[in-house]
């Protein structure tokens, strides 16, 4: 049997790269790949528990994840497009028209 | 251990057959399209043409890879593998017959009998718009980009009408797993096939079928007098017929679940039970009445306009599908 | 043995992967990387009896979101992307970090055990039915929200991507 701490590192590792790909990558579209990478993360750890304790409910919420995960690639990418069209750039460091 | 060799046995049967297969479908195809217009189609390999499916396939073997200089070579090379991989790995869950019982040992009638496996077929020809949308980018011509671009919208849209019409299939049946619903096509025989209650269901994933698998009348991703050959106009050789063998595969697994989903499996034609007992002869030869019919309709009707074929995906096949469902879930609360 | 070689061959292939999938410089590639990364995640919820879970993975994440992303990468200026740098200032700042609250997680996960009591083994778990039962009684409330959601990013997806019609 392997321990569930084992599957909860696995996860955890994998949300820590998704950060560092989220801090650390001047483009948009591998941000928001970085954040589906952090959504699989808390997938796997949920798919873990929910083996580990014979419960349902973390299947559930595995699928209102992705559902939302879905919602949220269809909206940011929509926002990338119409950036790109304004601004032709997709890198995070050149968008700064809010500047103060 | 025996469990092991008698799967690697079966796989090896099953891929071997689906191969011989795909190349005798496109023999089939030339020899049906040939004579509806008058014509005797390959006559001169064999005995009337028969052998020239192994003709094909040796040449296109031996002929040189071309590989374009500005490609990305590694997405180039991968592509047609995607696409490959996504159409033979469909085959896994096509049930071929019953299962039946030698001894203690069963014998299953497809390589994984797996509950979600109407839902597995859906994932892995969702695969194929990616083999198609990477090899139109990676040969860097304007030419397969705008076939790739052109096929990955429509298989995207396609593929929501596809699976919104088996839903009335699966809420008739109460399963995913394809021998449960050709099982329960056979106990529900007053209105027996759900071709007959599903008729909506049933007429549009035919039609979803024929733009998955990029056939005329739906075939603009390789519309020969617009756009060369499409999205694999760059490749020559073992890689263009790798493209070519996961279009016939995506057309053998699409009649396969019309099929079992809809025509009864291996059950025999209602009234004609007396020839052959239930059995693959029964599969088969519904597969290749649906061949057929992909044949007929590639040599009558003309190709689509772009807009058309997107008006129709949307505005047309999807409501139609939606309403099939309600209707599907009023008929199962009355009786 | 077996069990443990399955889950070390996932979780390498898992990792690997997704340092992959952030370290590409073209964001083709980072995408394919990510497809092969679905599929092993997909691959990893088969062998925690999650079968409903493993094929929504694939149809959902690799069959449509992807396939988005995908669409967008291909409308991108990829030689100018290709050539310039693809890291921010910051990063070295970010690789610290992350290494810190790794191995705080790390650290934390030493104290933690799983409630004692006897789970009762479900025959069905993860079974496409019993998945639905669920969603429709305990939690239909949900379920419903969800679709609502879908709904509102459709609209805000064509609103926010549509071209302005020329007066």
């Amino acid at each position: 049997m392997i321990p569930v701490t084992w599957y909860m590192m696995l996860s955890a590792a994998i949300f820590c790269i998704g950060i560092f790909g989220f801090i650390a990558r001047r483009n948009v579209i591998i941000m928001f790949i970085s954040i589906e990478l952090m959504l699989n993360a808390v997938n796997i750890n949920l798919v873990a528990m929910s083996h580990y304790l014979q419960d349902m409910r973390g299947q559930i919420l595995v699928f209102f994840i992705i559902a939302v995960a879905a919602a949220e690639a269809a909206i940011g990418l929509a926002i990338i497009i119409s950036l790109f069209r304004n601004r032709a750039t997709v890198h995070v460091d050149e968008i700064k028209e809010m500047e103060g | 251990m025996l469990n092991l060799i008698i799967i690697l046995v079966k796989i090896a049967v099953v891929i071997s057959i689906a191969l011989l297969h795909v190349a005798y479908a496109s023999y089939f195809e030339r020899k049906v399209i040939g004579h509806m217009q008058v014509r005797m189609g390959p006559m001169e390999v064999g005995w009337h043409g028969l052998l020239q499916p192994i003709a094909d396939g040796i040449k296109l073997l031996f002929k040189e890879d071309i590989i374009p200089a500005n490609a990305d070579r590694h997405v180039f090379m991968i592509a047609p593998m995607i696409c490959f991989f996504g159409a033979m790995s469909s085959i896994v869950v096509v049930p071929f017959f019953g299962s039946f019982k030698i001894g203690a040992y069963t014998v299953g009638g497809s390589l994984a009998d797996l509950n979600i496996g109407l839902l597995f077929i859906l994932a892995m020809s969702s695969l194929g718009a990616y083999g198609v949308i990477l090899s139109g980018w990676a040969s860097n011509s304007k030419y397969a980009f705008l076939g790739s671009l052109r096929s990955s919208a429509q298989v995207i849209s396609y593929e929501v009408a596809m699976g919104l019409s088996l839903i009335g299939v699966i809420m008739l049946s109460g399963s995913l797993n394809l021998s449960d619903i050709v099982e329960a096509q056979a106990s529900a025989w007053p209105l027996g096939w759900y071709a007959v209650p599903q008729f909506p269901g049933f007429a549009i994933f035919c039609i979803a079928a024929l733009a998955e698998t990029n056939r005329t009348p739906f075939d603009l991703p390789e519309a020969e007098s617009e756009l060369v050959a499409g999205y694999f106009a760059e490749y020559s050789g073992f890689r263009f017929a790798l493209f070519f063998m996961a279009e016939y595969m995506g057309m053998f697994i699409m009649a396969a679940v019309a099929v079992a989903c809809f025509l009864g499996g291996w059950n025999p034609v209602p009234g004609l039970g007396w020839i052959f007992p239930p059995g693959v002869w029964w599969f088969l030869v519904k597969v290749y009445v649906l061949f057929f019919i992909y044949f007929w309709v590639r040599s009558t009707l003309p190709r689509y306009r772009y807009d058309q074929l997107m008006a129709l995906g949307w505005k047309f096949m999807i409501p139609i599908s939606l309403a099939n469902i309600i209707l599907t879930g009023l008929w199962k609360v009355v009786f | 043995m077996l069990p443990k070689l399955f889950f070390f061959y996932f979780a390498a292939m898992i990792t690997g992967l997704s340092v992959l999938v952030v370290t590409r410089k073209n964001p083709v590639h980072s995408v394919l990387w990510m497809l092969l990364l679905f599929f092993n995640i997909a691959g990893l919820y088969l062998f925690l009896n999650a079968e409903m879970i493993a094929i929504i993975q694939v149809i959902v994440y690799a069959g449509a979101i992807l396939v988005l992303f995908l669409f967008v990468v291909l409308l991108l200026d990829l030689k100018k992307e290709i050539a310039g740098e693809q890291y921010t200032d910051i990063w070295s700042i970010a690789v610290s970090l992350v290494a810190g609250l790794f191995l705080l997680v790390i650290i934390t996960f030493q104290a933690f055990e799983i409630a004692d009591s006897e789970p009762v083994m479900l025959s069905d778990l993860g079974q496409p039915d019993a998945i639905g039962r669920m969603l429709y009684t305990e939690y239909l409330f949900p379920f419903e929200i969800t679709s609502v959601i879908l709904l509102v990013a459709i609209i805000g997806a064509i609103v926010l991507a549509k071209r302005k019609l020329k007066e």
